[in-house]
């Protein structure tokens, strides 16, 4: 593989510490791993496959990335039966019509002409692949790419591999920059192993505890110091027990942690933590659990 | 080990990676070399970060890189040592050799009598209990699992398709109009589509049920590589832990998927925890999607050692999720037959349908079941 040091993509990311304190600036706290990998990313233009945990900040990494650099954030959410049409282009059927009939009742131009006219790039709608190539630099993210279909990994195979899109009708669109590419998946189902060669592979792991309290600072600082502290503690606690069905991700302490601040909690007690506690636990058994778990936690 | 490039080295740690069961290829091996480039090989941090960054694609990859990148560059414990297994109990069967050979067995019979004993031995296999068949009658079953056609059990599709009858379908009136330039046309109709539900298998291979894991993963090989079966099919081995042997049974020749999945499951006849190991599922696969709205099918005899109360919650949680879950018990097809287990008795109340599964013929019916489910 000729490792083209591109001058564009290798501007954007300088070493892996600078990325990782561009990132910080934006509010991301990432480990230094994640720091390195995404640097990789930029430099090597290889798409980012992501894994882990709900809630342990996939997609913020890709806003995190496009606000760090100044990029625009192109997002794809895949879901089951997405194609081609709604990933990459559309024709806008009804104004092309419009066109055709204005066309019509000014009597004006010859066959030819009005054929081409009907396939212009104003009729043509750029879905999220193709508005990624033509504004590039881009961050595009593919979000739950493991909801998709085969067929359209495939798809995605072709484009991520030589970012081009050929659209009969009007040509080549070929990126001059490749867009950065983050792809997320929840891991519903194996991605085909020629996707995942493609891409640098990274599992994202609940933080540890003075991580999430530096997200959960970064994130609310309206949020005080010793209460954020106290709530990561406690998720951290419930996050080793291993009976929950689901254990807490990050976003779920920041909500607890808002709901706290809101309701003028200074410090977590039985009460208040037993009143919010539906920010925090979203299944009726969890809830039980921990309800009968809080008192004995609170008392340490 | 400084005598050695720095590519060298780093080549050599890929093979070892590969050797340590992470499916390494060519490629990932040269991007593993073009990252460490690029983040300086000097560094220790960083070369672990490219590896695992390049040469991994799931967390149970990461859990063997991190093993091995610790005993390799730090070089304090000796190498993980790929312990022998025992020879792989899923017996291989003897290669389909003349049908001759293998119905004529022992008694000389004029030949014209032959096809008439191999009909009515056919007809005998099928209702026999797969733990008590010679090696030469499994050769014979294998055959006759490629008999076997599962069709993938369906759902209404979110996309829709044209009809002759339905809706109105606006786009492709549009288009056909827009086709006339713009001389309103015929219209045009769609209706929503069907497509495969995703199907998943979950096989008990623990010591009682041994004698049927042969025929089971058979099964499930069947159902995972038919032809004309387009949905996803995943399998998954359960006991005292859980193995995804999908990738494994994806190869079309059904002795090479099997000896495969062998070689990857590691608690053959081994004790029981189905509890535990559903948990263990529904946390890592399941819950995440791979249930939701599926069918699940359970092979196992509901012989559980561990706690029955944890079984029947995660039964109730897999019910929840699932489109619906059925339970095939291969001894529920013996004459006499009373659900007394403590794991089959606690599970029975989230099951949507408890079927046989001993002998071709209920597998037959059980594919039928799923068809349908």
């Amino acid at each position: 593989m000729p490792e083209q040091s591109n001058p564009a993509s290798a501007g954007l990311s300088t070493s892996p510490t600078d990325l990782g304190a561009k990132l910080s600036a934006t509010g991301y706290v990432g480990d230094d791993a994640l720091a390195t990998v995404t640097h990789l990313a930029l430099v090597m233009q290889r798409p980012l496959l992501l894994e882990g945990e709900p809630g342990t900040g996939k997609t913020a990494l890709a806003e995190a990335i496009a606000q760090a650099l100044e990029l625009p954030l192109i997002r794809l959410q895949c879901y089951e039966g997405i194609d081609a049409t709604q990933a990459l282009y559309d024709w806008d059927f009804p104004r092309q019509i419009l066109h055709l009939r204005a066309l019509e009742a000014t009597g004006g131009a010859d066959v030819e002409e009005a054929e081409k006219s009907l396939y212009d790039e104003r009729f043509l709608l750029a879905r999220p692949v193709l508005a990624a190539l033509r504004q590039c630099p881009a961050v595009l993210l593919i979000d739950e790419v493991d909801r998709a279909d085969d067929e359209f990994e495939a798809f995605l195979l072709e484009v991520l591999s030589t970012y081009q899109v050929t659209i009969p009708e009007l040509g080549t669109v070929k990126a001059t920059t490749p867009p950065i590419v983050i792809l997320t998946s929840n891991r519903t189902r194996e991605l085909h192993d020629a996707l995942k060669r493609r891409c640098l592979y990274h599992w994202i792991d609940h933080p540890g505890l003075e991580r999430e309290v530096a997200i959960v600072r970064s994130r609310a600082p309206e949020v005080s110091e010793r209460l954020s502290r106290q709530v990561v503690t406690l998720v951290q606690q419930l996050r080793g027990r291993g009976d929950l069905l689901k254990p807490p991700g990050v976003a779920e302490t920041l909500d607890w942690a808002r709901a706290l601040d809101r309701l003028g909690v200074a410090e977590v007690d039985l009460e208040s933590a037993a009143l919010t506690l539906g920010a925090l636990m979203k299944y009726r058994e969890d809830s039980e659990r921990v309800k009968q778990a809080l008192d004995r936690m609170l008392a340490v | 080990m400084s005598a050695h490039a720095g590519d060298e080295i780093l080549i050599a740690f890929a093979t070892a990676v590969r050797a340590a069961g992470v499916p390494v290829t060519m490629d990932r091996t040269r991007t593993f070399l073009a990252a460490a480039a690029q983040l300086g090989v000097g560094d220790r941090r960083s070369t672990y970060v490219a590896g695992r960054a390049t040469l991994c694609s799931g967390p149970d990859d990461l859990d063997r890189y991190d093993k091995l990148f610790h005993s390799w560059f730090d070089a304090q414990e000796p190498l993980p040592r790929t312990v022998e297994r025992e020879r792989d109990p899923v017996r291989s069967l003897a290669p389909g050799s003349d049908d001759d050979d293998l119905l004529g067995q022992g008694d000389a019979e004029e030949p014209e009598d032959l096809l008439r004993v191999a009909a009515s031995d056919t007809e005998l296999l099928r209702h026999r209990d797969v733990a008590e068949m010679s090696p030469a009658e499994k050769a014979l079953m294998a055959r006759m699992f490629d008999a076997l056609r599962p069709r993938s059990p369906v759902r209404p599709a979110h996309r829709r398709r044209p009809w002759h009858r339905g809706e109105v379908d606006p786009q492709r009136t549009l288009r056909r109009t827009l086709r006339q330039l713009g001389e309103p046309g015929r219209v045009e109709w769609r209706r929503r589509g069907v497509r495969p539900r995703r199907l998943v298998l979950l096989i008990d291979v623990s010591g009682s049920m041994h004698a049927y894991a042969d025929a089971l993963l058979r099964l499930a090989h069947r159902f995972a590589t038919a032809d004309g079966r387009r949905g996803p099919v995943e399998v998954f081995t359960i006991g005292t832990r859980l193995t995804h042997v999908t990738r494994a049974l994806r190869q079309r020749d059904a002795e090479s998927a099997l000896v495969a999945a062998a070689q990857v499951v590691p608690d053959w006849s081994g004790g029981t925890r189905l509890g535990e190991t559903l948990r263990v599922f529904l946390d890592r696969w399941g819950q995440r999607g791979m249930a939701r709205g599926s069918v699940v099918v359970i092979f196992s005899d509901g012989w559980e050692r561990g706690d029955a109360a944890l079984l029947a919650e995660q039964m109730g949680r897999l019910h929840r999720l699932a489109h619906s879950v059925v339970w095939v018990n291969p001894h529920r097809g013996r004459v006499g037959y009373q659900p007394v287990q403590q794991g089959i008795l606690a599970a029975l109340p989230h099951v949507d349908h408890f079927v046989a599964g001993h002998s071709l013929a209920t597998y037959a019916d059980l594919s039928e079941v799923i068809a349908h489910a």
